[in-house]
């Protein structure tokens, strides 16, 4: 889950789906494109389900990155 | 009692006191506006400004009053801007106003206005330095109160949208004494952090004269020098405040600033389904497209297969139509021929032609006698010649 990109798997998706609705692409193309679309649009739904609010104060944040 | 000053040299020398103290010199102060009166003959403004319980003589100058931009009356919540010195004829301290406007009511007093102007113009609101907020922030910084509303509208909005997004909280005192210096303090040690894709700065909903701390200049050149792109939510519709105006964006509430700060996808969960169907029906699109051409140009082949068809079939029927032409006139024409011929051998088969060379022919009761058997002696019969005939009687029959 760490691993997953979501902001480039989405526009991954979304470059997919304009690809797919100008419609002139060859029929094999075509399905392979809806194929790896529904596949990531799976893994988006999937790491937004999964996600968590993470909310952390700054005294914290101070600690984990800067220590002045 | 010693060296006694007259009157003149006592309000002289306080005159001067109040005149060379820098905070009388330029201040503002806020009050109720009563006994207004504009002088008709000097255009000079008199007017008393007082709170509850205090007032002070009023006076603005014929040259200042054009700058004002509202029609004074007793009663207005006013701010007024001058200086303190004291009317020398009547020993009485007075108020000499440089500008005066309305209190709230959507008008930024003029020392907020004041320092806008300067911002402005040294660059701080240009559009082009606006930087676009993330479209996909990972981590959001929120400066605001720990207490009320603002941030618990900022973080239910953004879990809500972005569930994925981490929030910074920054807690930080909005109004009041200190408010300033503990935001710049803040946005100072949030310019220091990692990765931070949006800064959130603001408070809920307040009344204008709250709003102090966010026209502040230091916290307005602090906004200005962030690293990462800042939303001002100081939740108020109507004022703007500058820290507004120097900020990437400003939103009129908290939630619309976690909204803001959340790109234009909407609600990401929304999105990512709404992408799919329309994956799906950018297939069906694809799929119908496929599907039409596979049947026009079925429909195509057919089509030009029956006009060959029909235009082969005509072909055939004007052959046919020549042939048939050809074929009767042929044979009109031959009908012709023979026509002819006919006549020819009718011509010599005629018996009148047979006659003419020495024959006869015999008849007996308009019948032709062509054999001695039809005859017997005594019969009378008729013989025919080519010019004329013979009434004869049958004398014998022989055979031969």
């Amino acid at each position: 889950m760490k691993d997953f990109d979501f902001e480039n798997s989405l526009k991954e998706l979304e470059q997919t789906v304009s690809a797919l609705e100008k419609g002139d692409m060859p029929l094999d193309e075509s399905i392979k494109a809806f194929e790896k679309g529904i596949a990531l649009s799976k893994e988006c739904s999937k790491y937004l389900e999964n996600a968590k609010q993470k909310i952390i104060s700054l005294s914290e944040a101070e600690d984990g990155e800067n220590n002045d | 009692m010693n060296n006694p000053i007259s009157v003149k040299q006592l309000n002289l020398y306080v005159k001067s006191l109040l005149e060379t103290d820098t905070r009388l010199n330029s201040i503002t102060v806020t009050g109720e506006l009563s006994n207004f009166k504009n002088h008709y003959a000097s255009g000079h403004w008199y007017f008393t400004l007082k709170d509850n319980d205090a007032s002070v003589r009023c006076v603005m100058f014929k040259g200042y009053t054009p700058k004002v931009t509202f029609s004074p009356e007793d009663g207005n919540k006013v701010v007024v801007k001058g200086y303190v010195s004291l009317y020398e004829r009547d020993g009485q301290y007075q108020f000499y106003a440089s500008e005066l406007s309305l209190f709230g009511q959507g008008d930024i007093s003029f020392q907020v206005k004041a320092l806008a102007e300067k911002l402005r113009k040294e660059g701080l609101f240009d559009p082009s330095s606006k930087r676009p907020v993330a479209k996909f922030p990972k981590r959001i910084a929120v400066i605001t109160s720990s207490a009320g509303a603002a941030v618990r509208d900022i973080c239910a909005t953004l879990e809500k949208r972005l569930p994925s997004c981490e929030v910074i909280l920054c807690p930080v005192t909005v109004q009041g004494e200190g408010a300033a210096e503990s935001m710049v303090k803040t946005l100072d040690r949030v310019y220091g952090l990692q990765g931070v894709d949006t800064v959130i700065i603001g408070r809920g909903g307040g009344s204008a004269e709250d709003l102090g701390a966010f026209n502040d200049e230091r916290l307005a050149r602090k906004i200005y020098e962030s690293p990462f792109p800042v939303i001002s939510a100081v939740g108020h519709e109507i004022d703007f405040s500058i820290c507004d105006y120097v900020a990437d964006k400003r939103a009129a509430t908290p939630t619309e600033a976690a909204v803001i700060a959340t790109g234009d996808k909407g609600e990401y969960k929304a999105y990512t389904e709404g992408i799919k169907s329309r994956l799906n029906n950018a297939l069906q699109a694809v799929l119908r497209g496929y599907e039409y051409r596979l049947l026009s140009a079925d429909v195509k082949k057919i089509s030009r297969n029956a006009v060959n068809l029909i235009d082969r079939k005509l072909q055939t029927i004007d052959y046919i139509h020549r042939d048939m032409l050809n074929s009767v006139s042929r044979i009109l024409n031959r009908g012709e021929r023979d026509f002819d011929n006919l006549l020819t051998k009718l011509d010599s088969l005629s018996p009148l032609e047979t006659l003419k060379r020495g024959y006869a022919v015999v008849s007996r009761q308009g019948g032709v006698v062509a054999s001695a058997d039809q005859v017997s002696p005594g019969d009378r019969i008729e013989v025919r010649l080519k010019d004329g005939k013979l009434n004869c009687e049958v004398k014998s029959n022989e055979r031969f």
